[in-house]
């Protein structure tokens, strides 16, 4: 609870997140650069894919940090209703944009390999179904921030909707499991262990770090941006009497 | 209770008086039924098939078409902020809102979807499950659509807003119910399926009151 306090003052997280990102940088190209190059042309090609195995390793990490931001998310959000944390709102509203591109990401890699190997664009298999509609609780989400003018009140309606789309997520995931399934099913978090060769789950999990990074980052520089949004926001508001 | 009794009732008279009864479902529905020939062709098997979808897909628009309503009129003219103050909870408020809205909006199109499908060539021994299924989808529905009622009360212009939030709910309602529409009955009389959104209707029971006060709450800070 203490680092929660300190972490709570807006100038005190400005100053670690500048102290962070430089080396956050650096790692994320490194661990990027390394896990591209491993996927991209030392692992092998696939027996049955052949080379377009390759948009896997974009393609899987892009749906794990899909899922993993919207979790997020909800976390920062219930952290904002119940202790009131300053930050949790503005690391909610900072996350979703980012959520919603690896979402797209996500679908449109897979979009892009489902054409030669199941030779279409698009199917409405379960998997496909659900990204989908994660896609559209991110975009109701950034909506509500989007709509209202006054930030408290968006903040206050933008938690119950991240929160509500949080307890909606496995629902909609078991049912759609339940309608109608082609995708194939998860083949690295299992109980017996990894069914993937580790020439291809090496570069997988790299390029899943380097993601991973490369949201941190990006994340914290949003989080400081929305901090400056809301002290200029505050400053015009004193300018012009209101407060 | 009384209160919520009361509440409940004032709305329902609301809503009738503008119009919103069940000669105002039937004719919705029959709107809806015109339509749909003119764009899909009048092909008879093809209508059968698509029968069910289609009902649930009206009561979806009709839900949508009153949702923005639910809340906004009350937040508009303040009677909401006296709703707010007073000794009901503003969860239970938000329930017999909830309520108003299912037995007047929801309930109605679900009754009549199913006898208004025969013109869309559905077969009649199907009517009876349709019926079953659409009035407990539609409770579920009714609940779901109140919590973004509440996100959109004070939006002026929350028309495209609101389904974004609705429809991401919608998806395991719509998937049951047409399973449940159009499964076997069994000699129990229920299918998996109906029990699942019968199981839909109570878990949006238990989240609406305190998702949909939640909301509320943002507004009166």
């Amino acid at each position: 609870m203490q680092t929660f306090e300190i972490l709570a003052n807006p100038n005190f997280f400005m100053r670690v997140a500048r102290a962070i990102l430089p080396w956050g940088w650096a790692a994320t190209v490194i661990t990027l650069g390394a896990g591209l190059y491993l996927a991209l042309f030392t692992s092998p090609a696939d027996y049955q894919q052949g080379e377009t195995v390759r948009i896997m390793y974009v393609h899987v990490p892009a749906a794990w940090m899909a899922l993993f931001i919207y979790v997020l998310m909800a976390v920062s959000s219930a952290v904002a209703l119940i202790f009131r944390h300053p930050l949790a709102d503005a690391a909610a509203k900072a996350a979703a944009p980012f959520g919603a591109a690896f979402c797209f990401l996500s679908l449109a890699t897979g979009s892009i390999w489902g054409k030669p190997m199941w030779g279409t664009w698009w199917v409405w298999d379960a998997r496909l179904t659900s990204m989908f509609v994660l896609m559209l609780l991110y975009l109701g989400y950034m909506a509500v921030w989007r709509a209202f003018d006054d930030p408290h009140r968006a903040a206050g309606l933008a938690r119950v909707v991240a929160l509500v789309g949080v307890i909606n997520i496995p629902i909609v995931k078991f049912s759609v499991d339940w309608w109608n399934t082609l995708h194939q099913p998860a083949s690295v978090v299992k109980m017996s262990g990894p069914a993937i060769d580790p020439a291809m789950l090496w570069p997988l999990l790299l390029m899943a770090l380097g993601y991973t990074l490369l949201f941190i980052c990006l994340h914290l520089m949003a989080i400081g941006n929305e901090i400056t949004a809301r002290k200029i926001r505050a400053a015009r508001l004193r300018a012009v009497g209101a407060h | 209770m009384s209160g919520f009794g009361s509440l409940l009732w004032r709305d329902l008279v609301l809503m009738f008086r503008q119009g919103g009864s069940l000669g105002a479902a039937v004719s919705f529905m029959l709107a809806f039924v015109v339509m749909i020939p003119l764009a899909i062709g009048p092909d008879q098997a093809t209508l059968s098939r698509l029968a069910p979808g289609l009902m649930w897909l009206a009561l979806l628009l009709a839900v949508l078409l009153t949702t923005e309503r639910m809340f906004q009129q009350d937040h508009e003219d303040g009677s909401l902020d006296l709703l707010a103050t007073g000794r009901l909870p503003l969860e239970l408020v938000c329930l017999a809102k909830a309520a108003a809205h299912w037995l007047s909006v929801s309930l109605p199109l679900s009754v009549v979807a199913a006898p208004v499908g025969i013109l869309l060539n559905l077969d009649t021994p199907r009517i009876l499950p349709v019926m079953l299924a659409m009035v407990t989808g539609s409770l579920a529905l009714s609940l779901l659509a109140s919590v973004a009622g509440a996100v959109t009360a004070g939006l002026r212009r929350g028309g495209l807003v609101v389904p974004l939030l609705v429809l991401p709910l919608y998806v395991p309602v719509l998937i049951f119910g047409i399973a449940a529409s159009t499964g076997d009955m069994n000699p129990s009389g229920a299918t998996p399926a109906l029990l699942v959104l019968m199981a839909i209707a109570l878990v949006s029971l238990v989240i609406q009151p305190w998702a949909a006060a939640a909301a509320l709450r943002a507004y009166f800070r």
